[in-house]
C-alpha cells in the first residue's frame, strides 16, 4: 500500500522516460552493430591473430566507443525511470518497443534486409516480452 | 554456439547478480564504498564475469550476423530466465507468461530459419566481376 501511494509521474513524463531508454538503446545497439561490421568477422580475426588481436580490433574501433556510450546512457535512463516507475511497466515497455525500433533502425541505417519473416519475429517477440514481464 | 552463449550468459549473469545483491544489506548512496566492496563478493564477481562473457559473445555474433537476427535470438534469454525461475527457484508461472514464452520461442524459430546476414550488393557485384575473370581464366586455360 505504501508503494502504490508514491506519486507516479504523469503520462507524458512516463512516456518521455521510456522514450529516452528506447532511443538511447536503439542508437547504442545500431552503432555497436555498425562498429562490429567495420571490424569484420571476429572468429576469423581470432583464428589469425589470437584473442589479443581480436580484442585489439574491437577496442581500436572509434565507433565501438560511441555505441557503448549510448548503451551506457540507456542504462542510466533505465535507472532513472526505475527510480520513478514500477519495473513491471518499464522493463516490458522499453524491451519490447526497442525490438521494433531496432528493426526499423537496422533497415534504415544498417541497410539490413528486414523481410516479412524478421518483422513477424520482431512483433512476436515484442508481444511475448510484454506478456512475460507483465 | 556463440548465440547459445549470448542467451545463456545474460540470464545466468543477471541471476547471479540478483542472488548476490539480495544477500547483501541494503546499499545507500551515502556509503558508495560498500558498492565497490560488493563487486568482490563471490556471486557478484561470477555475475560480472558472465555478463562480460555475454558482451564478448554478443559482439562476436554482431561481427558476422545482422542486428535483426541477433536481437530476437538474445530475447530467448527471457524464456530461459522464466524457466530457471520455474524449475530451479520454484516460482509459479502464470498462463500469461506461458503465452509470452510460446510467442518468443515461435519468433526466434522464425528468424533462425532465415539467413543470418543480409547479402550485400558489394558481394553480388564481386560475384559478377568474378564470373568474367573465371571465363577469362578458362579461356586462358584452353
Amino acid at each position: 500500500m505504501m508503494i502504490s501511494s508514491v506519486a507516479q509521474p504523469g503520462f507524458w513524463t512516463a512516456a518521455a522516460m521510456i522514450a529516452a531508454i528506447v532511443v538511447t538503446s536503439t542508437a547504442g545497439e545500431v552503432l555497436t552493430a555498425a562498429a562490429m561490421k567495420t571490424v569484420g568477422d571476429l572468429d576469423e580475426i581470432r583464428a589469425k591473430w589470437g584473442m589479443k588481436g581480436a580484442i585489439r580490433a574491437v577496442v581500436t574501433c572509434p565507433l565501438f566507443y560511441v555505441g557503448v556510450s549510448f548503451l551506457a546512457l540507456s542504462f542510466f535512463s533505465l535507472l532513472l525511470a526505475l527510480n520513478h516507475m514500477n519495473l513491471s511497466l518499464v522493463a516490458p515497455a522499453s524491451a519490447s518497443l526497442t525490438l521494433v525500433t531496432d528493426a526499423i533502425a537496422a533497415k534504415l541505417f544498417l541497410k539490413e534486409n528486414v523481410d516479412r519473416r524478421r518483422w513477424t519475429a520482431a512483433v512476436l517477440v515484442c508481444i511475448g516480452v510484454y506478456f512475460l514481464a507483465h | 554456439m556463440v548465440l547459445g552463449l549470448v542467451t545463456l550468459c545474460a540470464p545466468l549473469g543477471d541471476s547471479c547478480l540478483k542472488c548476490g545483491m539480495s544477500k547483501l544489506p541494503a546499499i545507500t548512496l551515502a556509503h558508495p564504498a560498500t558498492l565497490i566492496a560488493a563487486v568482490f563478493t563471490p556471486w557478484i564477481a561470477v555475475g560480472i564475469l558472465l555478463l562480460i562473457g555475454f558482451f564478448a559473445s554478443y559482439l562476436t555474433a554482431l561481427s558476422w550476423a545482422d542486428l535483426t537476427f541477433v536481437l530476437p535470438a538474445t530475447a530467448f534469454g527471457y524464456v530461459i530466465v522464466a524457466l530457471i525461475a520455474r524449475f530451479w527457484l520454484n516460482e509459479p508461472i502464470s498462463f500469461e507468461r506461458w503465452i509470452g514464452i510460446v510467442l518468443i520461442t515461435v519468433g526466434v524459430g522464425f528468424v533462425a530459419h532465415g539467413p543470418s546476414l543480409t547479402e550485400r550488393p558489394a558481394a553480388s557485384e564481386l560475384a559478377k566481376t568474378a564470373e568474367p575473370v573465371g571465363q577469362l581464366g578458362e579461356e586462358q586455360a584452353r
